[in-house]
C-alpha cells in the first residue's frame, strides 16, 4: 500500500510504499504502477517505479497535485490481474577482459573468484525495475556475501552489456555508459533495443533472471 | 501551398557544438529508461514554430553556444531563429545581420551562418515546413546517450545533409518583438530528502550563490558553492528522479537533472525547480551565479500558470 503521497516538485507525485526493499514492496508498487498505466489517466505524462517508490509525473497545463493526489488516493486496483513475469536466461562470458573488477572483488570478500561466479550463478534473481539509461534492470537479491559498495570514483565509461554488482542488486548495462558498479562480466545479449518501439526491454519489472556462464568463443559466436 | 521536393536540403558546412533536432519530447516511457528530452527551452521552441507558421510540435534544430553554418540548396525556403542568437545570412552579394524571432528567406547557394548564442545556451532554428526527419515513440527528439530519435540519435555532424521533406512556399514576413530576460534567483520546492541535511546546510542552500559549471549539458547542470552537509546518508535506495530535481552528491555540490536526465538515481534530493523558471534556469550558461529562493507550491502553481499566459499572449503578438 502507499503509505504517504507528496509532491516532488510542481508536477509530479511521490508514491512513498515505505523504507523496506524487498519483492513484496515491490510487487505492490509494480501493481499501482500497472493499474495507473491502463487506466489513463488525464494528464499523466510519466510513471517511474522503483524499489518502493512510484513516481507519477503530469503536464501541470493538464491538472495539478493535488487533483491528482486524490484520483491516485481513491484508485481501485486492477484486482484480478495476475502480473505476467518472465523467466529470461542471460549468457554471460566471465573472461578476464569482461570481469573489470573481479579482482578486487575476490580481495574484498575474501574468496575466490570460482566461489564468486559459484554464488552469483547459482541463484534466481527479480527484476525490480528498470532504468538509469534506457532498459537497465535492477535485479535481486545476490547471495548475502556477495553485497559490494560502488566505486568510490565511477568509470567514465562501462562498455556495453557489462553486468555489474552493488550492494544486494545487479544490473546490465545496455550500452556504454559512466556507471560505479563493480564489473564481473559481458553478456552478448542485446538487453534494449530501440528499434522494437512497443517492447524495447527485453527485461521487464517483475521479471526473474537466470545467468548462465558461457565461454569466450561462445561468446563470441553468439551473434553470428 | 505544401511543395513535396526532394532536392530540398541543407549542406552542413559547421556542425556547432551540440546541434540536434528537438520537439516537444516523449512521454510514457521514463519505467522503461528514457527520459522526456524535447528542446530545453520549451517557449522559444513553440516561438520558433509560431513564427514559421509549423504546428506547435514541429521538429526543429537546437543548438547550442556555437550553432551551425548551413548551406541551403534548393528553390526558397523562410526560417527564423529564436532565442539571444547572433547570425548572418551570406549571399552571392551581400551579407546581412539576422535578427532573432524574424523570418527570413534562404534562396539556392545561401548560407546560415549561426555564430554564437548570446550571454545564453539554447537556440532555435525553424523552416517554414518539415525536416525530414525520423521519428522514435512519436518524438524526433533526440538522445545522444541512448542513440534515439531523428538522425540516428546523434549530434548533427560536419559535411552531412540536412533533408527538408516539405515546405510551405509562401513568403513569410511574420515577426515578434522579445527579448529574453535572465534570471538569477531560481525557485525551488523543498525535495523528498530536504531533512537529510543540516540546519547550516538547508540555511547555505537558499541563502548562499552558486556558480554554474562547464559540466553542464543537455542531461543536467552541476554547480559549484557552499558545500551542503547531509546529516543521514548521502545515498538514497535509488528511485525515480524527473527534470528540475536537485541532488546532492556526497561532495556536496547541487547537481540539477535537465531534460535528457537519467531516470533513475541515487542521490539524496533536497529542491526541485519550478516549471515556471525551468526554460531560463537552461539558458544560464557555464559562470553564472544564481541563488535559490525557497516557494510553496500553491505559489509555483500559480506563477507557472502566469507563464504560460505570457507564451501564449506572445503567440499571439506575432504578426
Amino acid at each position: 500500500m502507499i503509505k504517504n503521497i507528496s509532491n516532488l516538485g510542481d508536477a509530479a507525485l511521490y508514491c512513498d510504499f515505505g523504507r523496506e526493499v524487498n519483492q513484496e514492496i515491490n510487487s505492490e508498487v509494480i501493481k499501482y504502477f500497472k493499474s495507473i498505466k491502463e487506466k489513463k489517466i488525464e494528464g499523466i505524462t510519466n510513471l517511474t517505479p522503483s524499489y518502493n517508490k512510484l513516481i507519477i509525473s503530469f503536464d501541470l497545463k493538464l491538472t495539478n497535485f493535488n487533483n491528482l493526489k486524490k484520483i491516485i488516493e481513491n484508485l481501485e486496483l486492477n484486482k484480478i490481474e495476475k502480473t505476467e513475469s518472465n523467466k529470461i536466461t542471460i549468457p554471460i562470458c566471465c573472461d578476464k577482459e569482461f570481469a573489470l573488477d573481479i579482482k578486487r572483488l575476490e580481495k574484498k570478500f575474501n574468496i575466490s573468484k570460482t566461489k564468486i561466479y559459484e554464488k552469483f550463478f547459482s541463484k534466481e534473481y527479480f527484476c525490480y525495475m528498470t532504468g538509469f539509461i534506457a532498459g537497465l534492470p535492477f535485479l535481486g537479491d545476490l547471495d548475502q556475501s556477495l553485497k559490494s559498495k560502488r566505486l568510490e570514483t565511477p568509470r567514465v565509461k562501462i562498455p556495453k552489456g557489462s553486468v555489474g554488482l552493488a550492494e544486494q542488486f545487479c544490473n546490465i548495462y545496455t550500452f556504454e555508459s559512466p556507471g560505479g558498479w563493480n564489473i564481473i562480466g559481458n553478456t552478448p545479449v542485446n538487453i534494449f533495443d530501440k528499434t522494437n518501439e512497443l517492447k524495447p526491454n527485453l527485461i521487464n519489472p517483475g521479471d526473474s533472471v537466470v545467468f548462465e556462464q558461457i565461454s569466450k568463443s561462445e561468446y563470441e559466436k553468439y551473434n553470428d | 501551398m505544401k511543395n513535396t521536393m526532394t532536392k530540398y536540403y541543407f549542406e552542413v558546412i559547421r556542425s556547432g557544438i551540440n546541434t540536434t533536432f528537438q520537439d516537444l519530447g516523449r512521454k510514457h516511457l521514463y519505467h522503461i529508461g528514457i527520459p522526456f528530452s524535447g528542446a530545453m527551452d520549451n517557449r522559444n521552441f513553440i516561438l520558433a514554430n509560431a513564427i514559421a507558421g509549423n504546428k506547435e510540435n514541429t521538429p526543429v534544430i537546437e543548438f547550442a553556444y556555437q550553432g551551425p553554418l548551413l548551406k541551403f540548396r534548393g528553390e526558397k525556403v523562410n526560417f527564423n531563429i529564436t532565442g539571444n542568437v547572433n547570425f548572418k545570412i551570406i549571399k552571392k552579394q551581400n551579407q546581412i545581420e539576422g535578427n532573432c524571432y524574424k523570418n527570413y528567406i534562404l534562396e539556392d547557394g545561401d548560407e546560415l551562418d549561426i555564430i554564437s548564442t548570446n550571454k545564453s545556451v539554447y537556440g532555435y532554428l525553424a523552416i517554414s515546413g518539415n525536416f525530414d526527419v525520423k521519428f522514435q515513440w512519436n518524438s524526433c527528439s533526440v538522445n545522444t546517450k541512448a542513440n534515439i530519435g531523428a538522425n540516428d540519435g546523434k549530434k548533427i555532424e560536419k559535411d552531412q545533409l540536412i533533408n527538408i521533406l516539405d515546405i510551405d512556399s509562401e513568403n513569410s514576413k511574420k515577426s515578434l518583438e522579445y527579448i529574453n530576460t535572465k534570471i538569477e534567483n531560481i525557485r525551488v520546492i523543498k525535495g523528498t530528502n530536504f531533512d537529510y541535511f543540516s540546519t547550516e546546510g538547508k540555511k547555505i542552500f537558499f541563502e548562499k550563490e552558486y556558480t554554474v559549471t562547464k559540466l553542464t549539458d543537455r542531461m543536467g547542470m552541476r554547480l559549484e558553492g557552499c558545500k551542503i552537509e547531509n546529516i543521514v546518508d548521502t545515498n538514497i535506495k535509488s528511485e525515480g528522479i524527473i527534470k528540475g530535481v536537485i541532488q546532492i552528491p556526497a561532495d556536496g555540490n547541487p547537481i540539477i537533472m535537465l531534460s535528457d536526465h537519467g531516470t533513475i538515481g541515487g542521490y539524496p534530493k533536497i529542491g526541485v525547480v519550478i516549471s515556471a523558471d525551468y526554460d531560463k534556469l537552461v539558458q544560464l550558461p557555464p559562470g553564472s551565479k544564481i541563488k535559490f529562493q525557497e516557494i510553496e507550491l500553491a505559489d509555483a502553481e500559480l506563477l507557472f500558470k502566469f507563464y504560460q499566459m505570457e507564451t501564449k499572449n506572445l503567440v499571439l503578438k506575432i504578426k
